[in-house]
């Protein structure tokens, strides 16, 4: 098993004809049962039309009733990208992904506030999607260094979850699923929401938590791991050495107000019991380490 | 990005806030003149830096006669103001604001920031004026009023009222002090801000509510749809590598360290400056070439790094994805060629066709130093950097 998706989910590409959506598209239907998974595309202006076998749809709604599609994925540039957040939740599909970097914050803050009440859970925006090894990758990290095994990861940021991967993968350990939630201060799922769906996953044994500086996600995930979680949680925050109030690259890394700070995190997870490493080398052994006693 | 307070105040006078009167200057005869034009017997000379505390290190002025302020003007206009915000070395004022006093019976402090917790905007409001609001927090918490805003309905009147009873300002001027915040609230929404501070908001002898400082910081994700702010961008005020870096669509921030670091990513990123600093190394600058990384960019990468008298040795670190290692191989080989490096290279390429970028680093001849995982290559970076020295 595995969190959010699997070989039968079925993916609706929002922003598939488009630079960006066509090579990640022709990457995702490569791998494992992808050529089965990714079914449709949206795009208003080229309805009826094909990309790479796949066909596209006016709207997300028509490529749901036509596929029976429950997932997308946006690669739609910032300034369209939280108006195709809108309509897959108006859609009514069960998750939506948004890989695309850049969208306003105001934007963010209004389709969040749309999407209170409704079903849809959204991860990103600005991540690298999430994928459940030999089953499914959707988004935009490399298949080829995941392998499928029992070790969930979950990281706010990009290729330092490959990082992560990268690490278990040569020790051997494979990966139940790996969920980038993105860097951006006004986002979907959190890292608490992840822990909480590999908690209860019976083929996840234990999870790599990887976080970074600004807001305080970590510390509340922290807060509900010591209460609350059955499994090993191996943790790193990246950003020790950032200076206050400079945007390290993601929107949301940034230490303001004396908040947000990588070791006030650090002590928080430490406290909670969170096996934490402030060596991002040592990820993948520090996971070895609990997992051999 | 952040602007100016003279621009902040013209942003808010937008909104309905009120402001004093003032007019920025660039010289010490503007000063004058704008000081003659606005009349009365006070006047305030400040300095116009993006840094925040510049009363404390001298930036700030009262004049109490045109002389007065021909003094401050030329005190001013040039230092090199010291703040807590501006590191040691300063920053060089070429701006002035010249206002007209205030009779200031009262100062509070209010602003709005990007809420992450309930994913609202978050009205900040304390009795505390003058105050830096970071202070207040961590001193007098029970000081702070928050009203975390409904993005469809608004500020809600009740609750800014409420506000500003619990901070202090008589109900004489409740009405007006709302007003500020509700039109501090639309500009923040229809500006795209991240941050806006009025510090001090400050009350008159008889009532009325001022603005007499503004803080914006915008979004730069929404400043697309925003050129009458993307003007007011004073290049001046930003370090000038960081300027560069975003002509070539880099992300770099300068550090005092003097090992140059280039990686793909904003996390894997600040964690090779973490464990460049574990290994007992300073991290130079931070510098995220992103996932599109061409042989140019690479190679202005390089050129930023070394414009920096203190780099001792430079790391790469890249985790091919969708880069593909080869192409950020010839990248680094045409780069460290191009630019005729001098000082010692730590290359550490993993991912997508790592075993063609390792050949084509072999294959280059040139001294480049391998690192085999993370650690080694922190390892042999700070090394090389020591060796440097």
């Amino acid at each position: 098993m595995s969190i959010l998706i699997n070989k039968d989910t079925r993916v609706i590409t929002q922003g598939m004809t488009g630079k960006v959506g066509q090579f990640h598209t022709q990457q995702c239907k490569a791998y494992a049962n992808g050529a089965n998974c990714f079914v449709a595309g949206v795009n208003p202006k080229k309805a009826g039309e094909e990309f790479e076998g796949i066909p596209v749809y006016a709207s997300v709604r028509d490529a749901k009733q036509a596929t029976g599609a429950t997932v997308s994925v946006i690669y739609v540039p910032p300034a369209g990208a939280a108006a195709a957040i809108d309509e897959a939740v108006e859609a009514e599909l069960d998750l939506v992904i948004c890989i695309t970097e850049g969208i306003p914050v105001h934007d963010m803050i209004k389709t969040r506030y749309k999407m209170q009440g409704k079903k849809t859970l959204l991860i990103g925006p600005n991540c690298p999607g999430l994928i459940t090894p030999d089953e499914i990758k959707i988004g935009i990290m490399p298949g080829h260094i995941h392998k499928k095994g029992r070790i969930g990861v979950v990281s706010r940021s990009g290729t330092l979850t490959y990082e992560a991967v990268g690490q278990l993968t040569a020790l051997g350990y494979g990966q139940s699923s790996c969920v980038g939630i993105g860097g951006d201060p006004i986002n979907g799922l959190k890292h608490i929401d992840v822990l909480r769906m590999f908690n209860d996953d019976p083929e996840t044994d234990a999870v790599v938590m990887v976080g970074e500086i600004g807001g305080s996600d970590e510390e509340e995930c922290a807060r509900w791991i010591k209460n609350n979680m059955q499994k090993p949680v191996v943790g790193f925050i990246a950003g020790i050495t950032a200076p206050p109030g400079k945007r390290m690259g993601h929107a949301g890394a940034i230490i303001s107000g004396g908040q947000g700070g990588a070791e006030d995190k650090l002590s928080v997870m430490e406290a909670s019991g969170i096996f934490i490493t402030r060596n991002p080398a040592e990820m993948g052994r520090t996971m070895q380490k609990i997992l051999k006693g | 990005m952040k602007i100016h307070e003279y621009q902040g105040k013209e942003i808010l006078r937008e909104f309905g806030v009120p402001t004093p009167r003032g007019a920025a200057c660039f010289s010490v005869e503007e000063a004058l003149s704008a000081a003659q034009q606005l009349g009365g017997k006070v006047w305030v000379v400040k300095a116009q830096i993006h840094a925040g505390g510049r009363g404390k290190g001298g930036g700030v002025k009262v004049a109490k006669s045109p002389d007065e302020v021909r003094q401050f003007a030329q005190q001013i206009l040039g230092m090199q103001l010291v703040t807590h915000q501006t590191g040691p070395e300063g920053q060089q004022v070429r701006r002035l604001l010249i206002e007209e006093g205030a009779d200031i019976a009262k100062e509070v402090y209010v602003g709005m920031v990007v809420d992450r917790v309930s994913q609202r905007v978050a009205l900040l409001a304390s009795s505390e004026g003058g105050m830096e609001i970071e202070e207040v927090a961590k001193h007098s918490p029970e000081k702070i009023h928050t009203v975390r805003i409904d993005p469809v309905a608004g500020l809600d009147v009740k609750e800014a009222a409420r506000v500003v009873r619990a901070i202090g300002i008589p109900d004489a001027a409740n009405a007006e002090a709302v007003k500020v915040l509700q039109g501090l609230y639309q500009a923040f929404v229809e500006k795209d801000a991240m941050l806006a501070e009025i510090n001090p908001l400050i009350l008159t002898a008889d009532d009325r509510v001022v603005a007499l400082d503004a803080k914006f910081n915008f979004d730069s994700n929404a400043l697309y749809r925003h050129p009458e702010i993307v003007v007011m961008r004073d290049l001046d005020e930003e370090d000038p590598a960081e300027i560069e870096a975003s002509k070539f669509d880099l992300s770099y921030i300068s550090l005092d360290g003097d090992i140059g670091c280039l990686v793909n990513g904003a996390g894997l990123a600040m964690a090779t400056m973490d464990i460049i600093k574990l290994y007992g190394g300073s991290p130079a600058n931070f510098l995220d070439v992103g996932g599109g990384a061409t042989t140019e960019k690479v190679t202005e990468a390089f050129k930023l790094m070394l414009k920096n008298p203190h780099l001792k040795a430079i790391l790469v670190n890249i985790f091919g994805g969708i880069m593909k290692c080869d192409v950020i191989a010839e990248g680094v080989v045409a780069a460290a060629r191009e630019v005729h490096l001098t000082v010692p290279l730590v290359v550490r390429l993993e991912g997508t066709n790592v075993d063609l970028g390792k050949k084509i680093l072999v294959d280059s001849g040139l001294p480049i130093i391998s690192g085999n995982d993370m650690a080694d290559a922190a390892e042999k970076v700070v090394a090389a950097a020591r060796e440097a020295k």
